[in-house]
């Protein structure tokens, strides 16, 4: 169940990736369509994080390439945006949350030019989106976990790309978080924007992704979420935990079980 | 005279290490600025050996490559023969450094250097190398004005690339995504170091170039959470420790080198008990200490 689009908003060519020789990613090989809010679902070592990294070319790739709006990366990085997981930076930096949003703005200024006032009120408007105006002058040690996570969301947004790159933006955040994030991804998605979210909890997934891509190494299925999260696909892209899964199915289908791993 | 001289230079060596130290400490490399502080050594002694003179111009290049050289050899070890960082730092400075001496000691003759300059540096003697134009005019020491450029250079550098440099610092990911080129400006500030380093090591001697590269911005850090406040608060601390540290020397007859990296370290000493936000005498929020 690999669903092929035309005019697809990322084209990901047989993509190999390898950590020390030791392949993390086989041969994926996939296309998505424009204006989808997409999941990128596995368990744990799948490779999740890899592939979106890799699709922004942060990390070598063994073989094949990446076109995103039918170009080179490297020729469109002004129209994307990422969201690094919240941990891969170090929160005590003297900076605050109104520098960090602006950093959202540095990629379209280049060099020698200063953040203008245009720029100081898209960096205000985006803490604003994100419920977060409060915090301007907070300094960013002393934020919490959901907090530290609208921040990152807010510098994207600040940003105005056409193509988000999201790293686990629902681990260990709140209830509310989770829901004002959900609600502004869908707002971006009806805006024509397309978000790319690796996500880990198999419940929420149906009821948030337009579009799902199953991975654990190889590709399991990249199609629409209903037609791709079938028990047949989720038990070939869980492996081994075969009978787990059986059950992971019926709760699914009672949608009462929170299935979040514990970070 | 002589004093205003030396204070001058322990200022601009201060005021260039404490700049790029904060960077350094923020994307937890101090170790890195010692390690390059060391392995410009035969560098320098090369540069010294082709050109015969101790002109400062091939020093810098030299040191400048060995310095970015030395970065490339620790990423290269720590990601491809997948030893630690800190190994990988400390086989590859001991190793240049020992080279270094070894150059040194092989064409004593022929080199205007000593390990003890090297080490140590003599910032007294900053005021007898004077720079004599031909027409005989005496332009102040030499020292002085080699310092004087690398630190507009640094402060160039630092004013032009700032929001590069605040950015890969912070967030490296997130900036090679947007298209900000985190090896650039990894290297970039590597050369800056080491010229930095060269530039500072006659005066205070390549182990202290150390005290001044950590010391002044961890200080700030412990005092600030603002980061051009930082920038701006450890090139102070800097300078205050020049000055202290000059003064200290004359009154104990000691070494100024070693008075002034006292001073940092004294100057740490306070902010770590009276820093208003941080300072464990002042501060009313509990210190927690970092968890490993």
């Amino acid at each position: 169940m690999i669903l092929q689009v035309d005019n697809p908003v990322v084209e990901v060519h047989d993509l190999t990736v390898s950590y020390d020789r030791k392949p993390v990613l086989w041969g994926v090989d996939l296309t998505l369509p424009a204006g989808a809010l997409v999941g990128v679902i596995g368990p744990n070592g799948a490779g999740k994080s890899t592939l979106i990294k890799a699709m922004m070319d942060l990390l070598p790739s063994g073989s094949g390439y990446v076109r995103i709006f039918d170009k080179p990366i490297n020729e469109v990085r002004k129209r994307i945006s990422y969201v690094p997981q919240r941990e891969s930076v170090d929160w005590d930096f003297p900076a605050s949350v109104f520098d960090v949003v602006l950093m959202g703005r540095y990629g379209n200024l280049g060099l020698f030019k200063r953040p203008r006032q245009a720029d100081k009120d898209a960096a205000l408007e985006a803490l604003e989106k994100v419920g977060m105006q409060a915090f301007a002058d907070r300094q960013i040690s002393q934020l919490s976990g959901g907090q530290q996570q609208r921040v990152f969301l807010a510098r994207a947004l600040a940003q105005n790309a056409d193509l988000y790159f999201m790293d686990e933006p629902f681990a260990g955040v709140d209830i509310a978080t989770e829901t004002a994030i959900i609600e502004l991804l869908r707002t971006m998605r009806d805006q024509g924007k397309t978000v790319i979210v690796v996500h880990h909890d198999l419940q929420s997934a149906a009821n948030y992704f337009d579009w799902v891509v199953l991975l654990n190494m190889r590709l399991v299925a990249s199609g629409p979420t209903e037609k791709v999260l079938t028990q047949e696909l989720l038990e070939q892209t869980y492996g081994g935990k075969l009978t787990v899964l059986t059950k992971v199915g019926d709760l699914l289908r009672k949608q009462e079980f929170p299935m979040r791993e514990k970070r | 005279m002589n004093a205003f001289w030396i204070i001058l230079t322990g200022s601009l060596v201060a005021s260039c290490c404490s700049l790029l130290g904060c960077y350094l400490i923020l994307r937890r490399m101090a170790m890195v600025g010692d390690a390059i502080s060391h392995a410009v050594l035969p560098g320098i002694v090369i540069a010294f050996l082709l050109t015969g003179s101790r002109d400062s111009v091939p020093m810098l290049i030299g040191a400048g490559l060995l310095g970015v050289l030395t970065t490339f050899l620790i990423e290269f070890f720590h990601r491809y023969a997948r030893v630690q960082s800190d190994a990988a730092i400390g086989v590859t400075f001991t190793w240049l450094f020992a080279i270094g001496i070894i150059l040194i000691s092989v064409f004593a003759g022929q080199v205007d250097l000593d390990q003890d300059c090297v080490l140590y540096g003599e910032i007294a003697y900053v005021p007898l190398d004077l720079w004599i134009t031909e027409g005989g005019l005496s332009m102040g020491p030499r020292t002085v004005w080699t310092l004087g450029i690398v630190t507009i250079l640094i402060l160039s550098f630092i004013i032009i690339g700032y929001k590069e440099l605040f950015l890969t610092a912070f967030d490296p990911g997130y900036a090679a995504a947007i298209g900000v080129s985190t090896s650039l400006w990894y290297y970039l500030l590597m050369t800056a170091v080491s010229l930095t380093t060269v530039a500072s090591f006659e005066s205070v001697g390549a182990i202290l170039v150390v005290a001044l590269l950590v010391a002044p911005p961890a200080t700030a850090y412990l005092l600030t959470d603002n980061f051009k406040t930082m920038l701006i608060l450890s090139v102070m601390l800097g300078v205050v420790a020049a000055i202290t540290g000059y003064y200290l020397a004359v009154w104990i007859d000691g070494s100024i080198a070693g008075a002034i990296a006292t001073v940092t370290g004294i100057e740490f000493m306070l902010a770590f008990l009276f820093s208003p936000s941080r300072g464990i005498l002042i501060s009313k929020k509990l210190i927690q200490p970092v968890q490993h």
